[in-house]
């Protein structure tokens, strides 16, 4: 079921009118209902596996924190006999417990994971490599169905699991509470990647009807629904003309395809999370925020830093500081110090722990090199631009250019281009030609269909384009006004006048501009075949 | 203290580490300062900071990693 379908919209709006109307400790259950039933029509074999990694998680977390538990009493029983060397023992004998426990659930979890979405990549690598060595033999494709959302409910109960094990968070005790947390329906399509201990606040919680909840929650959907309908949807046939038809567009076509490419994901993706945490806010849940403005980064590693907030923090705390602070690595950073100098060798375990991260990161969206590539390349220009740290300290020290409005311009555009060309890799339809066409960008001179009416041709017409126009300065303009606080915030201290005028504004732009309707099939939210 | 003070200085000589109390929280530590430091703290103090330990509240302040490391050497 699409957000952007009028099922949805029937979806919520009934569990809207139920949950606030059932008894208030019936509404975590109602919403775990919902959750289910929502999973179930997308496709009833999708909830064995969820199903199984909730159990799984769910018990494994239990038994980690009966472990801590018996450990706790244990100490405090026997706090004036044990010395303080046994104390330490034993410990590390309940550690080692809990490790086992913790081990069988990645397996599980990450093995469903791996392989429901590798295993079909890793046949065509096999295959490839038989093809190669003069076989003829090759291996069929297995039918996979990849359930929806799994990657993020599988890193959202991996993370937990993780916490449990870490002791920053206790167990769920409710194997049904803990279903909603692995389920719950919003977050399911595309996250955020919620964390028990921060969600747990909320999701549970008795929630009174609160107009300005409901009414922010309804205003943040109708945002969501402006983004992905009157924009991501609209340049999605500019977007999939170029990228599906490399041979006819080439050059400052690739250009193009890039820019419009890097508006529809950002329409889409935020307009998604947009979506979700503004249903989560109508039912007084509170999810954690994936986006602050990445458009307006100054680096690649801040642009990280601001989108897809939350995964981007999973990776950093469930695999770069696990790898970067093991024996290992901190032998490795002593070893590689001593041979290559204290400057560069203890910067050898954090490019290689980030160049895991950046590995997994890819293969995460995506079963195929393109990702790979994606993720490396991302992993080679983060780890290029803090070699020259030096050489950017003793270029501000000499020109003073840190705080020019100028060249802070400057340092977006670029960063906004180089995500771009980075982005390329998800669209084309494999490495050597995403290559192929970057590399047009410099050989091809065609800078002029810019101008002489070749964009016309590219299935939008003159007023799709001015709508995506006006579409892209509201944009620039709602982030703008973001840096001043929230805009919802801002518009609700205007005049009566001004915000019916607004929200009503924005309520008939998407329904007159917006790219829906009979006949018309809404495209899927890009992160969810993720 | 002095001698943590030392390794966080070497990494930002423009903050005051001795006040400031916002390290995670203004983001003026990264996880590439955070790998650093440990890598630091284990040679200087023969300590092992752990996954499980970073988290915004041992590495917002000075006063709080010390802490860390206070009660890591005891455990150890």
């Amino acid at each position: 079921m699409l957000f952007t379908s009028y099922d949805f919209l029937g979806f919520i709006l009934v569990l809207f009118v139920l949950y606030y109307i059932v008894p208030k400790k019936f509404q975590w259950p109602l919403l775990l209902g919902f959750s289910y039933i929502f999973y179930f029509l997308a496709d009833p074999t999708y909830l064995i596996y969820i199903g199984i990694t909730t159990v799984t998680v769910y018990l494994l977390g239990c038994k980690i924190e009966q472990f801590r538990e018996e450990q706790s009493a244990y100490l405090k029983a026997n706090k004036e006999v044990l010395s303080r060397e046994d104390k330490k023992l034993y410990k590390n004998k309940i550690k080692s417990k809990q490790w086992k426990y913790l081990l069988i659930a990645l397996f599980i979890n990450i093995g469903i994971l791996a392989v429901l979405k590798y295993t079909n990549f890793a046949i065509s690598n096999v295959n490839s490599i038989m093809g190669l060595l003069g076989s003829d033999k090759q291996f069929g494709f297995l039918d996979l169905a990849l359930p929806m959302g799994i990657s993020f409910y599988t890193f959202q109960s991996v993370g937990y699991i993780i916490d449990v094990y870490r002791g920053t968070c206790k167990a769920e005790k409710n194997i049904f509470k803990f279903a909603l947390f692995v389920s719950f329906f919003p977050q399911l399509v595309q996250g955020p990647i919620s964390r028990f201990s921060q969600m747990a606040e909320t999701l549970y919680q008795e929630h009174s009807f609160d107009a300005k909840n409901v009414c922010y929650g309804l205003q943040r959907i109708l945002w969501g629904f402006f983004k992905k309908l009157v924009i991501a949807d609209r340049i999605l046939t500019a977007v999939n003309e170029i990228i599906r038809n490399p041979d006819e567009y080439a050059g400052a076509y690739v250009f193009v395809g890039m820019m419009f490419y890097a508006l529809e994901l950002y329409a889409d993706f935020t307009g998604g999370i947009d979506v979700t945490i503004g249903v989560a806010e109508v039912l007084g849940i509170r999810l954690a925020e994936n986006f602050n403005r990445p458009f307006f980064s100054k680096s690649i590693k801040e642009y990280w830093n601001r989108w897809h907030i939350t995964m981007g923090t999973w990776f950093t705390d469930y695999i770069f500081y696990p790898i970067s602070v093991c024996g290992p690595m901190l032998k490795l950073s002593k070893f590689s110090r001593k041979k290559l100098g204290e400057n560069l060798g203890k910067r050898v375990p954090i490019y290689l722990s980030s160049f895991t991260v950046w590995l997994a990161t890819g293969i995460w969206h995506g079963a195929s090199w393109n990702f790979v590539v994606w993720g490396l390349g991302n992993w080679v220009v983060i780890m290029v631009s803090q070699e020259l740290e030096p050489l950017y300290a003793k270029f501000h020290a000499r020109f003073h250019l840190q705080s020019n409005r100028y060249f802070q311009f400057f340092q977006v555009i670029r960063t906004i281009f180089i995500m771009s060309c980075l982005r390329s890799f998800d669209c084309y339809r494999n490495v050597p030609v995403t290559f192929k066409m970057l590399g047009t960008m410099f050989t091809t001179w065609n800078w002029n269909i810019l101008w002489d009416g070749s964009l016309m041709q590219l299935g939008l017409t003159m007023t799709d384009y001015l709508i995506l126009l006006a579409g892209t300065i509201l944009l620039i303009a709602v982030s703008m006004i973001q840096r001043k606080g929230k805009v919802r915030d801002q518009i609700a201290a205007c005049p009566y006048a001004v915000r019916v005028a607004i929200w009503y504004g924005l309520f008939l732009v998407v329904l007159l501009t917006g790219v829906y309707g009979i006949g018309y099939e809404a495209s899927q939210f890009i992160y969810n075949q993720f | 203290m002095e001698q943590l003070l030392e390794i966080l200085e070497e990494l930002h000589p423009e903050v005051d580490f001795e006040s400031c109390e916002t390290l995670i929280d203004d983001k003026i530590l990264d996880s590439f300062d955070i790998i650093s430091i440990i890598s630091e703290v284990n040679d200087v103090f023969d300590v092992t900071i752990s996954a499980e330990y970073i988290i915004p509240d041992n590495f917002n302040s000075a006063k709080a990693l010390y802490a860390l490391i206070e009660k890591l050497e005891d455990e150890e």
